[in-house]
């Protein structure tokens, strides 16, 4: 018992010191390097037409990103779990590939798909729907690798017992299935997020990175880095923090609240 | 018995590899060159040379590439660099601001520049669109594919090219500033670097590219159909490198500093598609460069272009520049 609570501080010790050191410290130094030229230059390089711009389609294609991902993700996930096809382990294992390609592939080749000389006849680069396409591929895997635990472990007797009781398909989808998985549905929806808010290689061929029209923040921060102005890099980055671990607490504060109301 | 000697065989045998390698890397002198991306085709045949040479015969070369800027800020940052060889100028002054590189490293006879380019026009097969003048590119309907002067040093050159072209047809400053608004209304992407611009203009997209004379070969060798023409004032694209402190302790550095001056060094890279500094190697009617009309340099004074420093300022600074006005239009 003794060794066994010994056992448990030293895993905190070790979870924190590896938590602070590869993510809190370089967290922290970012939001320091930002602060370092004052509050005022740090609101001026957010508040810049170009950087609001930015962070405007940033936020906005990486919410669409993830609401569509909460459908399609839990489709998908529902799709490889209760049926059975052949072919279903190889789709099964190609939906992790989004993130095992290298970004800035991944948008190289939906140039080729999708830009002005692709075989489909489709041009979407160059413009947001390119974008969101982009954050669409690189965020997939979130949400299905987030609910298809959940619905594998889901006890059939429930939904079974509801159906017994009368309940059609969709009530019992509605009231048994929805509410066990909506929380694996939500983490993977911030992750997906977190994820759309931040990515760079798959964007930055096919946006064609417009100021103030397809110019999302990660290219942005790179041009700021690029004209010698870490300061304006550093701020608008902090902002993009902010707002992800806003989110993310959102979610898990509304997960932590829907598993206490259950029981 | 014998099993002791089995175990030990390998034990052995590792500790004569590490004997061995030990006095090989003792009798050399490991050098790191960093440099920007382009030129890596060039390198990948110069190093051997020179390592091929009795003043390289000792010599290991370690090579990283990047994009230009990155690798000046990586160097600033701490990574290892003997020598270092940069798109632009800009990039080798960050290193001196720094203290890493000598401010005397362009006191040569060569001015630290070791290979020269020119800004042109890529075109379609053909060229559909007729595209042969700077006035030609502000025509209605013409897509024009440029990186972004912000985030790639390469397309700065192209800016400065457009900006002189119009000084050197007797434009004011004014006009040129103009002329520069119209350009950009015509450029409906910016790709981030001038490798993505290629990428951009291969995948379709636009009817001109501005891009490097080496960056068109590049792209020509790669089996993208295009072909590039020279307009008739253009700006003369200079790239520089430098020993940095560390490498000027190492007389093989110095020597391959020399080297890469040498006419073997300067056709190699006139085989990838620059300009060789050196006329000799340059006149080579291999080449076969076209030169333009008007040749003018980013120190072309009577043009309105006082260096790197004062156009650096002038027309990329983040918030005042000219560029943040003629692309935020």
């Amino acid at each position: 018992m003794v060794s066994g609570r010994a056992g448990g501080a030293l895993a905190r010790g070790i979870a924190v010191c590896y938590l602070s050191l590869i993510v809190l410290v370089p967290l922290a130094a970012l939001i320091w390097s930002s602060r370092a030229n004052g509050m005022h230059t740090f609101w001026a390089e957010v508040t810049k037409p170009e950087a609001s711009a930015a962070l405007k389609l940033t936020l906005g294609a990486a919410l669409l990103v993830a609401t569509f991902n909460a459908i399609t993700g839990t489709a998908i996930a529902w799709v490889l779990v209760r049926d059975s096809f052949p072919g279903k382990a190889a789709v099964n294992a190609v939906i992790d590939l989004p993130f095992a390609l290298p970004t800035i592939v991944a948008g190289l080749v939906l140039l080729e798909l999708y830009g002005p000389n692709g075989p489909f006849g489709v041009n979407v680069a160059f413009q947001r729907t390119g974008l969101v396409l982009a954050l669409l591929f690189v965020t997939l895997p979130f949400v299905v690798r987030a609910v298809q635990p959940v619905l594998l472990e889901l006890d059939r007797d429930m939904e079974e017992a509801a159906e017994s009781l009368g309940a059609g398909r969709m009530a019992t989808f509605r009231r048994i299935v929805f509410p066990n998985l909506l929380p694996a549905i939500l983490s993977g929806v911030a992750l997906a997020f977190a994820r759309a808010v931040g990515e760079f290689g798959a964007v930055v061929l096919i946006s064609g990175n417009v100021p103030f029209k397809t110019e999302v923040s990660s290219v942005y921060i790179a041009g700021q880095i690029e004209s010698d102005n870490p300061a304006g890099a550093a701020a608008v980055s902090v902002v993009l923090l902010l707002i992800s671990l806003g989110v993310l607490l959102l979610i898990g504060a509304f997960r932590h609240w829907r598993t206490r109301h259950d029981r | 018995m014998r099993r002791i000697s089995v175990t030990f065989l390998p034990l052995a045998f590792l500790a004569a590899v590490i004997v061995v390698g030990a006095h090989a890397a003792g009798a050399k002198t490991t050098l790191s060159l960093v440099a920007y991306s382009t030129p890596k085709d060039a390198y990948a045949k110069i190093v051997p040379t020179f390592e091929s040479t009795p003043a390289g015969k000792d010599v290991a070369l370690t090579q990283s590439y990047g994009a230009s800027g990155d690798q000046a800020r990586a160097v600033a940052a701490g990574l290892s660099a003997d020598i270092v060889a940069l798109s632009l100028e800009p990039d080798v002054t960050t290193l001196v601001k720094k203290g890493l590189v000598p401010s005397n490293w362009d006191k040569n006879r060569y001015h630290g520049i070791v290979t020269d380019s020119v800004v042109v026009f890529v075109v379609r097969d053909g060229n559909p669109k007729s595209i042969h003048t700077w006035a030609d590119l502000t025509k209605n309907g013409i897509q024009v594919v440029t990186p972004n002067p912000f985030t790639s040093g390469g397309a700065r050159w192209n800016v400065m090219a457009a900006y002189g072209a119009q000084r050197a047809q007797g434009k004011s400053d004014k006009q040129a500033i103009d002329y520069l608004k119209k350009l950009f209304k015509n450029v409906p992407v910016l790709p981030k670097s001038a490798r993505e611009a290629t990428q951009v203009f291969a995948s379709g997209k636009g009817d001109v590219l501005l891009t490097y004379e080496n960056e068109a070969i590049y792209a020509n060798k790669k089996g993208v159909h295009t072909e590039y023409l020279v307009p008739k004032q253009t700006i003369l694209i200079q790239n520089p490198v430098a020993l940095t402190k560390s490498g000027l302790k190492h007389s093989e550095a110095k020597a391959f500093l020399k080297f890469l001056w040498s006419s073997k060094a300067q056709k190699l890279y006139g085989d990838t598609g620059y300009r060789p500094v050196l006329k000799s190697v340059a006149k080579s009617p291999k080449y076969n460069y076209k030169t333009p009309k008007s040749l003018f340099t980013i120190d072309s004074k009577s043009l309105g272009l006082r260096g790197w420093k004062s156009v650096q300022y002038r027309f990329f600074d983040h918030n005042n520049g000219v560029m943040v006005k003629v692309i935020g239009h």
